[in-house]
This record gives structure tokens, C-alpha cells and sequence, in this order.
């Protein structure tokens, strides 16, 4: 992260997304979800409700689960960004998202790229249980599964039994 | 709320052709992210309330979003060294402005030293709030409904405020003026909190929440020792969500220090506490009525914890 002495309304933001290295010249007030998907074409990224309530725009920064609609690009700058794109593979599913398919962890899908993301950037061994999960899942909304089958999918991805 | 759009004039729905005619939501603002506290206070000063620290942003960038903040200027902390010490220095936890509540909420020190900040920071949002929002960001801003005010308060927590002028310290008790509000000035900044710790201490936290990481609609910080004897001292407890700041419930402390905890007391104190609890939030989840009565059944059952 490079230091920005000065107020400014426009700066040059590097970070890597997905493995590659990205600099480009963005508005200190873009959103990192606006960057990532209207810059870099990510659309998999969803925007729900802008507030930082819903979930569906949860990226991995560092590693960690965020929500990408109330962090500013600029804050990712020397940052190792990972969106849903790059948690998938060229061909087929990631096991998570094989769960998700195989389990009816999804509908209409809008929320899927969110959940995967956030069960991306946490250790399973932290999750023992049911209980455990359902917490961790509520930072992320869904209109249409009514959770079970996604907890079913995580269930099943993680190996437990239920 | 009015909504104006961006002043590019930005169509809702409209396809975004050129990648620079940005569909951006926060009004326009310069941004700085400087090294040192020093700059960070000068830039404050300069800007004099027209410039706010951005720390974890978890509450700044909603209200950006909204258009319900609209500040010149935003000062990342995020590079500045000396706001990031979280340690135990001569019997009390100082928790810098840069710490983010993921590693307090992560410390075994904090556990084991202050640990009502480690019980309540599980309900501090979601895990993805709490991996950028700071502790000291949560308690400068001030909800009504948040945890870590109530924690500063039924801690007794110091307020360190810096500005290009020099530092003041703030008690907790005079630190929340109402919702939103606190004492500090328009060029000062909260850059430390300072928590007093104790091996003793018992602490819980209750809340009642429509769902798990939401605002809660009213909640009960506590701490107490039980002494040998089996008896209550150094009782401390602090409702949140129930009125425009956390209170502190004097009275129900002073009805337990030096106690047997009994069945009998407990109602004596969740009575007390629902008749005492300054309810005046009202919103769709509950009315100040409602607020009240929980207040005591939330503060029960946080005796019932700490004292089991
Ligand atoms: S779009 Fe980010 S949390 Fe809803
Ligand atoms: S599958 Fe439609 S919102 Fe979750």
C-alpha cells in the first residue's frame, strides 16, 4: 500500500486480482465492487443492496471475507484480491460449488458468488457444527433457498454429517 | 432522503458505456493516506469538520453510499503505525484506532484480560464487518444500538483524543453525548481506547436482535466479580439499543454489590432494571415499551451468566 500525502480526488490503484497484477487510475470514491466489475469486467461480484447488509458482493482481500460495496478501491491497493471467478476453475466446479449444484444451494443464484466467497475465506475446523455454520451464514442473504439447501451443500462439502 | 444521482447524470438502469463515465454512489471527496498521525491531524485541522477518518469504513461508506455523509475529504488511517498497538501496559488494554475487531476479537490476551470485549465483539455485524471495522472506529461513531459503546462504558474505558493542538482524555461516562454524537471535537480524533483489565472479571453479553449480526433492538454489556464468598462486586452494566446512548444502570449495580445471587434478587433487579432503562428508540422491530421490559429480562439473564 502506497501512502497519499496530499487530498486527492483521482489515484493510480494496484493490486492483484485473482493471481494478476492490476494498476489502473481509478475516483478515490468508486466502490471496490464498481471496480471490479465495471473496470475489470468481474461481473460474477453481485450487488444486492449497496449497505453492506446482504452479502452479495463478498470478495476475499487478503484472504479474508469483505464486502466489496462499502470498501473503496482504493483501500484494496497493495491488496491480494479474489473474486468468485477466481475460486473457479477453467473447467467444471470447485468442490463448494459441485455442493451448491448437487444440494439445491441455489435458485436464482444471485446470492451464490456471496456465499461462495465468504465459506472461501474461512477454515472449516472453526465451523464444527450446524449451529456454527447458520452463524456464519447470516452475514449472507438469500430470497429464494431458505438456507436449507445450502447449508445442506456446505454440510456435505465440509464432510459432516447431518 | 432525496436522491439526486451523480452529477455525471447517470440513468438508473443505464448501461455504462465508457468505463470512465463511472456509476460511482459516494459523493465526491478528496482522499488522503498518509503515513503519521501527525499528517492525519493536520489534514483534520486544515479541513477543520470537513474531513473524517476512514478506518474500517463499515459505518463511514454506508452513509457515503446514502449520501448521508458528505465529507471534502476522507483520511485512511490505514498506513499510520502508531494507531495499530493493541497491548497490555501496566494493568490496562490500549487498543489503537487501526486495530480491527477480527484480531481483538482473535487476542488471547484480551480474553483473558478483557474479556467482555471478547464476548461482545461476536456480535459486532458479520465476520466480513468485523474483518476491516475497528473497535475504536465502532465507539467514535457512536450508534445507539452498537456493542463496543456499551463495553466502553460499562468498563469505564478512556477516550484518548488527539488533535494538531494535543491530547485529551475523555472518560466513558462523558464520552456519548446521544445517537451518534460524542465529545469529540470537529478536528480531534479517537486514536486509542483504553480498557481496564482484570483476571477476575466475569462478563456476558445478551442481546435481542430480529437476526444474529443485526442492530440489536436492545442488548446488556455487564462485568462483575464474584468474591469467595460467593457474593457480587465490582458490578458494572450497560444497556444499548434501548434509548439515543448506552446507560449505565447505577442503581441495579448498587442492588447487587455485595450480594448472594438468588432467584428472589434477580427479579428484584430485572424490575429495576426495565423501570430504570431511559427507552426512548422506537422504530418497526419494537416499541420503547417493548425496549424497557427487555431491558430487564436481557439484564437476568446476564447476571444468571456471569454468575453461574
Ligand atoms: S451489495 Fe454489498 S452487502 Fe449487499
Ligand atoms: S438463490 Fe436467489 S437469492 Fe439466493
Amino acid at each position: 500500500m502506497k501512502p497519499v500525502p496530499e487530498p486527492t480526488r483521482r489515484l493510480p490503484l494496484s493490486m492483484t486480482v485473482n493471481g494478476r497484477p492490476i494498476e489502473l487510475m481509478v475516483d478515490a470514491r468508486k466502490l471496490l465492487a464498481d471496480v471490479l466489475r465495471e473496470d475489470l469486467g468481474l461481473t460474477g461480484t453481485h450487488i444486492g443492496c449497496e449497505q453492506g447488509v446482504c452479502g452479495a458482493c463478498t470478495v476475499l482481500v487478503d484472504g479474508r471475507p469483505v464486502r466489496s460495496c462499502i470498501m473503496l478501491g482504493v483501500q484494496a491497493d497493495g491488496c491480494d484480491v479474489t473474486t468468485v471467478e477466481g475460486i473457479t476453475p477453467r473447467e467444471g466446479l470447485n468442490p463448494m460449488q459441485q455442493a451448491f449444484k448437487d444440494h439445491h444451494g441455489l435458485q436464482c443464484g444471485f446470492c451464490t458468488p456471496g456465499f461462495l466467497m465468504t465459506l472461501a475465506g474461512v477454515t472449516p475446523q472453526e465451523f464444527p457444527d450446524e449451529e456454527s455454520i447458520r452463524e456464519l451464514l447470516s452475514g449472507n442473504l438469500c430470497r429464494c433457498t431458505g438456507y436449507e439447501g445450502i447449508v445442506v451443500a456446505v454440510m456435505a462439502a465440509w464432510g459432516r454429517d447431518r | 432522503m432525496g436522491w439526486r444521482g451523480d452529477e455525471r447524470g447517470r440513468k438508473c438502469g443505464s448501461r455504462v458505456r465508457n468505463p470512465d463515465d463511472v456509476s460511482v454512489k459516494p459523493p465526491p471527496f478528496k482522499y488522503a493516506r498518509p503515513e503519521s498521525l501527525d499528517e492525519v491531524l493536520r489534514i483534520l485541522s486544515e479541513y477543520n469538520g470537513e474531513a473524517r477518518v476512514l478506518a474500517g469504513g463499515q459505518s463511514l461508506i454506508p452513509l457515503l453510499n446514502f449520501r448521508l455523509a458528505r465529507p471534502q475529504v476522507l483520511v485512511d488511517i490505514a498506513l499510520v503505525r502508531e494507531l495499530r498497538q493493541l497491548e497490555v501496559e501496566r494493568g490496562v488494554l490500549r487498543v489503537g484506532a487501526a486495530v480491527t475487531q477480527n484480531t481483538v476479537e482473535r487476542s488471547s490476551d484480551v480474553a483473558r484480560l478483557c474479556p467482555l470485549l471478547t464476548k461482545a465483539l461476536p456480535f459486532v455485524g458479520h465476520v466480513q464487518n468485523r474483518v476491516r471495522g475497528t473497535v475504536v472506529g465502532s465507539i467514535a461513531h457512536a450508534d445507539p444500538a452498537a456493542e463496543m459503546p456499551a463495553v466502553a462504558l460499562a468498563l469505564q474505558a478512556t477516550m484518548v483524543a488527539r488533535s494538531a493542538a494535543g491530547v485529551r482524555k475523555i472518560p466513558a461516562d462523558q464520552f456519548f453525548l446521544g445517537p451518534f454524537t460524542t465529545a469529540l471535537k470537529p478536528d480531534e480524533m479517537l486514536v486509542e481506547v483504553r480498557f481496564p483489565t482484570s483476571r477476575k472479571t466475569r462478563a456476558a453479553v445478551t442481546e435481542v436482535a430480529p437476526r444474529s449480526g443485526d442492530f440489536a433492538v436492545a442488548g446488556v454489556a455487564g462485568k462483575l466479580v464474584t468474591t469467595r464468598a460467593g457474593k457480587a462486586r465490582d458490578v458494572a452494566l450497560a444497556l444499548f439499543g434501548v434509548g439515543g446512548s448506552p446507560q449505565r444502570l447505577h442503581d441495579v449495580e448498587a442492588r447487587l454489590a455485595g450480594q448472594r445471587i438468588t432467584g428472589d434478587l434477580l427479579d428484584q433487579v430485572a424490575a429495576l432494571a426495565s423501570h430504570n432503562a431511559r427507552a426512548d428508540s422506537e422504530d418497526v422491530h419494537a416499541d420503547a415499551g417493548y425496549r424497557a421490559h427487555v431491558s430487564g429480562v436481557l439484564v437476568r439473564r446476564a447476571v444468571e451468566e456471569m454468575t453461574r
